[in-house]
């Protein structure tokens, strides 16, 4: 499945891994006594490469039709790579390592560098684009009706789901029986018969598409409002749910001066390359902007603007806080837990066990939204069990507590059942021995017992920190980052950089993905550090314990 | 509750020698010994259960409201939550595709990563050290911050092949795949070099290929860590729920994460929560059991990867 889907770049990538040398004598010998080929062997090549030669001609059809080159050349390489990998009896271990690093280079990698490409760019709403797109958007927006316009049947349709899919115009030549079909890409003619003219001249239906009925169009007003379709002589809009207009713009582009004109009121907005948008003479920009390089600067803010540089600083504070207190509350209580279970005069600790993991094995998404509902004020179990009436999520540190204890409760039984299963690999001999030697069991625990397990687990308590420094889930789906301070509704109390990060691009306020690209490398930074001195520090702690 | 039945026996075996001689001293060094070790558990088993208990009494409240909800059913128990369920919701929808997507991406990820921790951990080649190391490097970058990255792309995806776009659960699993590697490479190779290199190299001896020493003698003996990997990329993928929502939207496609959280929004929160809280039950159904059917595997094999790092 993967071939098809390598985006431009993995074609480069992909074979670069291929020319891997075997190098010391253990894999030489290995790659000198060719085993015979057997049957089922031959016939799993055989099927296998087949179906990738299958799936590259499905794939390769869609982009000759929309006249994607240069994804097809990677298409091509990347299936002839694979071809001459497992034909050949040459690369061993690429013939391994390639099948998961091609859905890592096209899934993750690809993804990764675009978001750290944007990271530098002020891309978001009213930058998404080019220059050339914000012309257009500003010229079609600026479209009115004049005196003379020509008035169009109107069909509202759509090729995907009638609640949720882009919409697209059917029009009507009035007079004629020609359809057309436009989207905010421009106007083309449908063939002719693809489409069913009604007697009014409206479309009633259209090969391809679902033309919406008038309930389903006007449950999408709003959306049909805002489709504009640019046209040579101005652009098409609605006007009601089944006609439409041509109409006039009244801002145009004047190349010479590099400037939007309205014609109207004769104000004049110059193009500035630096932020990426049209400004007038007394600072007013127009939304509608393009993408331009903005170089450090969504860096810079961070530590300059003083409306993001104070939350995020406790914003950051907090999220060290939040992944440290999960990863070693549960550590804690789960090594307690599970060295009371550990004896051999201890009975029942299988169904201890099985009881105790049950937290672990529930589906963390709907627990997180069930504590959430016994933390609420009104009806939540927590407030009536105790006869309170606490807005958990409303002050900064009760929320705070709440979203730990949530995190400790699923998170426990894991550490639990590693420290069980790192307990029981210490030699008994060890413990006995220090007994032997007068120790204290605390002593014994200190000395032997707590650093072997911190050698064992130190690497998942690493990535269990890592984990819980981006735990989405656990803040998205309880608290969502509440309580917000009064004056600052894009960062809460309980708002991890991740939920911060979630926000700035996604959330109710214009989508700034430059910014969030920005913050994710910081914290992409941040966990590179933490993890990269704590696996070096683990180490040592191997040469020395172990 | 059954866990008492355990303490109980305990205590039971030591009653009759408690009581012939110096009882109370007895009683003492007992809880010193194995008393507070049951007490632990106890009070730990508490704490795991009890959100568990208000979840089967909301899912058996007839009323089927948060407000209504006590810890214990006081207001009769009936199994109308779970009819209302299926009729009100594409509940059954939502869980074949969680099934599928969870399930194919499990076993996907888990063989891929199983692949490449052969290669690493048997094989020395150009460039192995700088693999390991980028793997480990990718790793600590989610996925999900890349997420706007990888709406735009499917984007385009969508466009080209449908079929594997917006509102399928193959997208998703692809874009799943693409964090196998990163996840289990470096857990799987810490299992296979704790496999003795004479086995496979005894094996090329008699002329067995890699091919053959890999699936014939390296997975067979790894195969209850494979088990454990898989249900963890299992649970990790049903639980996945930003990339899932931004993927999902047709009501039919959701998951079972992305549509019940639609349950408890806005105005229906206080009223769905019971029909949100069975099928929270039958959603752990497959979990559990697989959970308890591999219990053994898992801490053993858990931590026999986390010694060896």
């Amino acid at each position: 499945m993967s071939t098809p889907l390598s985006s431009p770049g993995s074609a480069q990538q992909a074979p670069g891994r291929g020319p891997v040398r075997t190098g010391s004598p253990r894999t030489s010998r290995t790659a000198r006594n060719h085993a015979p080929i057997t049957a089922a062997g031959l016939a799993a090549k055989v099927i296998l490469l087949g179906l990738v030669a299958g799936i590259a001609i499905w794939a390769a059809f869609p982009l000759v039709e929309a006249e994607k080159w240069v994804g097809l050349a990677v298409l091509m390489l990347t299936t002839a790579a694979l071809f001459y990998l497992y034909l050949g009896r040459r690369h061993v271990p690429a013939k391994y390592l390639i099948p998961g690093t091609l859905f890592l280079i096209a899934f993750q990698v690809v993804p990764v560098l675009y978001t750290a490409s944007t990271a530098f760019t002020n891309f978001g709403d009213g930058h998404r684009g080019s220059k050339d797109d914000a012309i257009v958007a500003i010229q079609s927006s600026s479209v009115k009706q004049v005196p003379g316009s020509t008035q169009y049947p109107l069909s509202v349709a759509t090729k995907g789901d009638p609640a949720t899919g882009a919409l697209v115009f059917l029009i009507t030549k009035p007079g004629t029986d020609t359809v057309s079909v436009g989207d905010a890409g421009g106007l083309r003619p449908l063939d002719p018969g693809a489409a069913t003219v009604g007697p009014g001249g409206k479309v009633t239906a259209a090969d391809g598409y679902t033309v919406l009925n008038f309930g389903q169009a006007s449950a999408r007003s709003k959306d049909i409002t805002d489709l504009v379709v640019p046209t040579a002589g101005g652009a098409l809009r609605s006007s009601g749910l089944s006609r439409a207009y041509e109409g006039k713009a009244v801002r145009a582009y004047d190349a010479g001066c590099d400037c939007v004109k309205d014609s109207d009121s004769g104000k004049t907005w110059t193009a500035d390359g630096e932020v990426g948008a049209f400004v007038a003479a007394d600072g007013e920009r127009l939304a509608q902007g393009w993408k331009v390089n903005v170089g450090l600067s969504n860096f810079t803010r961070v530590l300059t603007d003083e409306r993001i540089s104070g939350p995020f600083l406790g914003t950051l504070i907090w999220n060290f806080a939040f992944a440290i207190g999960s990863t070693g509350g549960t550590f804690i209580l789960g090594m307690l837990i599970a060295l009371a279970l550990h004896s051999p005069r201890m009975r029942g600790t299988n169904l201890y066990r099985m009881l105790l993991i049950l937290p672990y094995a529930m589906p963390s998404f709907a627990m997180l939204l069930v504590w959430r509902d016994m933390f609420n004020t009104d009806f939540g179990l927590i407030n009536n069990l105790f006869g309170l009436s606490v807005d958990w999520f409303g002050q900064d540190w009760s929320a705070r507590a709440a979203v730990i204890l949530v995190q400790l409760w699923l998170g426990y039984p894991y550490m639990f059942l590693v420290a069980t299963g790192a307990l029981q690999a210490i030699p008994r001999e060890l413990t006995e021995a220090t007994s032997v030697d007068g120790a204290s069991r605390w002593q014994s625990f200190r000395a032997v017992t707590l650093p072997l397990l911190l050698v064992a687990l130190s690497p998942l308590l690493i990535s269990s920190f890592a984990f819980n420094f981006n735990n989405f889930n656990a803040i998205y789906l309880t608290t969502e980052g509440a309580p917000f301070p009064a004056d600052n509704p894009s960062n809460g109390a309980t708002d991890l950089l991740i939920t911060y990060t979630y926000r700035l691009a996604f959330g109710g306020q214009a989508a700034q993905f430059g910014f969030a690209a920005a913050i994710s490398l910081f914290i992409f930074a941040i966990v590179a550090v933490v993890s990269a001195v704590s696996f070096r520090r683990t180490r040592q702690q191997e040469e020395v314990y172990a | 509750m059954t866990m008492l039945t355990g303490a109980a026996v305990t205590g039971g075996a030591n009653g009759p020698a408690a009581v012939n001689r110096n009882g109370g001293k007895r009683k003492k060094r007992w809880f010193a010994e194995v008393g507070w070790r049951h007490l632990v558990g106890l009070l730990g088993v508490l704490f795991s259960l009890f959100p568990l208990v208000f979840v089967v009494s909301a899912a058996l409240n007839p009323l089927g409201t948060l407000s209504s909800t006590e810890l214990v059913p006081t207001g009769g128990v009936s199994l109308e939550n779970f009819g209302n369920l299926f009729a009100r919701t594409e509940f059954a929808h939502w869980f074949l595709n969680s099934l599928l997507i969870a399930g194919g991406a499990a076993f996907a990820s888990v063989f891929l990563s199983a692949l490449a921790a052969y290669a690493f951990s048997r094989m020395r080649f150009q460039g192995r050290r700088v693999g390991l190391l980028s793997l480990l490097l990718i790793q600590m970058f989610p996925q999900f911050l890349a997420i706007v990255a990888i709406f735009l792309i499917f984007g385009t995806i969508t466009d080209l092949w449908p079929a594997i776009g917006f509102n399928t659960p193959w997208g998703l699993l692809l874009l799943y795949l693409g964090g196998a590697l990163g996840v289990n490479t470096w857990l799987m190779k810490g299992f296979f070099d704790t496999l003795p290199r004479e086995l496979d190299e005894s094996a090329t001896m008699d002329g067995a290929s890699h091919a053959q020493v890999f699936f014939r003698i390296m997975l067979p003996l790894v195969a209850p860590i494979l088990a454990v990997t898989g249900l963890l990329a299992f649970i990790n993928t049903i639980n996945e729920f930003l990339m899932a929502s931004v993927f999902l939207t047709d009501t039919d496609a959701k998951t079972l994460a992305v549509g019940m959280r639609g349950m408890l929004q806005g105005g229906e929160r206080n009223t769905n929560f019971g029909i949100f809280a069975a099928g929270t039950l039958l959603t752990a159904i497959p979990t559990v059991l697989v959970f308890q059917f591999l219990q053994r595997y898992i801490v053993s094999g858990l931590t026999s990867g986390a010694v060896k790092g």
